[in-house]
């Protein structure tokens, strides 16, 4: 088990060593002269060259990239145009507000999602699988930004049960956590019916209810826990997609955490604090694949680290 | 004496392809009737059909439909609430929100599906040379796909907005990048299973050369994963689009594109929550008929993936 997870982490280097290149290079992609870019439309010549010299760009791309991993190593993204202070220091602010989102939707969109697809499975055919699977389907078609203005609109404006901006209290929270949470539920319920109907569908199934063992142990035991498996795959990937949702929950719930932090940083054309998130991001979600890779091992003794 | 050789073989492969086209021009129509009737019996795949040709028609013929100047300014009725004369109310300007809405279809709905058609076009072909030469090409396009999928979801987009600058033709790019790997991926595991099949072995033992292979003998086996995950893609990208319009990326403010009138609303959610109603809902319906209609081409051309 150690050696397979040393193994897989090793495996993500050169995979975060691209995404590092990526990330690097775009201040470089950006049409035009990077300095003038980040030194902004009406910055004199002067500016422009002291903005070449402080980011070093007049050194060669290679050159570059090596100061780059190396600041990126200790923790060093550069400064923010916009406040002129370290992109580390920003976003770690910022951290706190989406973490506390990605918790609030993962509280009980999973449970929900796969309670929902586990029954729809098992009342295959019924009404309630009908019910379920419409749920799902509007759960993935509803745009998360209308769900939350419509919830601000009856729960805020209409009912006054609830804030409709900011962070603070656990109220605060309700509907950012419904729109955070609405695609991974749909999502999760209609992973987790399929996986079901086919592990439902196995030998082994069969023969625990032909030596008579109780329906409830067999939909438990024998089949909801192997069909398990596939829906933990999703889920890692669905986690990483809650870190986008977040730019979209906290742009309309005024919250000020790291989603809408690229959101302002791109109006404001701040290109080390863009590159920064954009650097951030993708290491979460690389992270959340390898952890989530890890976890097979706990749901499936079966499979093997070699 | 070699002429003649040439001839012979001439005359062979031709008669081969024409006995080899029959049957499979034969086979095809066959199967298409079978498809259709099969299809048919899923009702609300059907009802999702109709909804989403009657949303194409509106999107080609709906600007000339709209009972307003959708961009015209009337003082006496701004913020009215749906009506006879304003059948989902007017906006902060007095625009008539309905005829808004038709003359958006075109922008909302032509953006999604053509970056979606470039998208898969790229991925498509990038998955099968993938699959077909492994190799080198392979773990290029493949290490390609883990790093765009770093970035999970709309994050991309956003990403790729923020290096282009905002504007709906970088939001088309945008959408299109975000689009090619999932079809890459798709295409080449479909390829890698077709590619071991028999027929594909005979045509090379034949002498087909790998262009002729690739695109008569395995892009046709592969089609079907092509056209399921198409018709699932469209409604991420109208989901995608929509929210690069609402987060301000997108078209401009003064466009009646669906997701942009979304984020003009939210300053009168307390005054005029048609605002929110209406666009958003078009943006949901349009997402959930293609969402069902996928559903169903999907489980009837493969019962199995359910």
């Amino acid at each position: 088990m150690g050696r397979y997870c040393a193994k897989r982490l090793i495996e993500t280097i050169p995979l975060m060593l691209i995404i590092s290149i990526v990330v690097f290079m775009f201040i470089h992609l950006i049409p035009g002269d990077p300095a003038r870019t980040l030194a902004g439309v009406e910055a004199t010549p002067e500016e422009i060259e002291a903005i070449r010299e402080e980011f070093g760009l007049n050194k060669p791309l290679l050159q570059q990239y090596f100061d780059y991993m190396v600041g990126l190593l200790h923790g060093n993204m550069g400064r923010s145009l916009k406040s002129n202070i370290p992109v580390s220091e920003l976003i770690w602010s910022r951290f706190q507000y989406t973490i506390q989102l990605v918790f609030a939707g993962l509280i009980w969109a999973p449970f929900v999602g796969i309670f929902i697809g586990v029954i729809c499975a098992i009342k295959r055919g019924t009404w309630v699988d009908l019910g379920g699977m419409l749920i799902a389907i509007c759960g993935l078609s509803a745009p998360g930004f209308w769900l939350g203005l419509m919830g601000i609109q009856y729960f805020s404006v209409k009912l006054g049960m609830l804030p409709s901006a900011g962070l603070g209290t656990w109220k605060n929270l309700v509907l950012p956590s419904i729109v955070m949470g609405t695609g991974i539920m749909a999502t999760l319920a209609r992973y987790s019916r399929s996986s079901m109907l086919e592990t439902l569908r196995e030998d082994y199934v069969r023969t625990a209810r032909a030596k008579g063992q109780k329906e409830s142990i067999v939909m438990f035991r024998h089949a909801f826990k192997n069909s398990l498996i596939q829906v933990v795959t999703i889920l890692g990937l669905q986690i990483g997609g809650l870190l986008s949702g977040s730019v979209i929950t906290e742009t309309i719930f005024s919250i000020p955490g790291m989603g809408r932090l690229l959101v302002d940083s791109i109006a404001y054309r701040d290109y080390p604090a863009i590159q920064g998130l954009l650097m951030i991001f993708a290491l979460q979600y690389v992270l959340i694949n390898l952890i989530v890779d890890m976890l097979y091992g706990v749901i499936n003794p079966k499979i093997r680290y070699d | 004496m070699s002429n003649t050789q040439n001839e012979q073989v001439n005359t062979n492969t031709s008669f081969e392809e024409n006995y080899i086209d029959e049957n499979i021009i034969a086979d095809k129509s066959s199967k298409t009737k079978e498809f259709v009737k099969k299809f048919m019996k899923r009702k609300t795949a059907v009802a999702a059909f109709a909804v989403m040709v009657f949303l194409l028609i509106i999107a080609i013929i709906g600007p000339s439909l709209a009972p307003y100047d959708p961009a015209a300014y009337d003082y006496d009725n701004m913020l009215a609430g749906p009506s006879a004369q304003h059948l989902f109310g007017t906006d902060q300007f007095g625009r008539d929100i309905f005829s808004r809405i038709l003359a958006g279809a075109p922008l909302t709905l032509g953006v999604s599906l053509s970056s979606v058609i470039v998208g898969a076009a790229l991925g498509t072909v990038l998955g099968l040379l993938a699959g077909y030469y492994g190799g080198w090409i392979e773990r290029l396009v493949m290490r390609g796909a883990d790093v765009l999928f770093s970035f999970p979801d709309i994050l991309l987009a956003i990403a790729i907005v923020a290096i282009l600058g905002p504007g709906i033709v970088n939001v088309f790019i945008a959408v299109a990048v975000f689009t090619v790997p999932s079809f890459a991926r798709i295409m080449r595991s479909a390829t890698l299973s077709v590619k071991s099949a028999l027929y594909v072995e005979v045509a090379r033992s034949l002498g087909c050369k790998d262009g002729r292979i690739l695109f008569k003998h395995i892009f046709p086996g592969t089609i079907q994963s092509l056209i399921v995950n198409f018709t699932m893609r469209i409604g991420s990208a109208i989901m995608a689009a929509s929210s690069l319009s609402f987060l301000g990326f997108g078209a401009n403010v003064t466009d009646p594109e669906w997701g942009a009138m979304l984020s003009q609303s939210r300053s009168y959610l307390s005054t005029a929550p048609h605002m929110v109603y209406f666009p958003g809902l078009v943006i949901f319906v349009t997402v959930l008929a293609f969402n069902l209609f996928g559903d169903g081409l999907r489980d009837t051309l493969d019962p199995k993936i359910k």
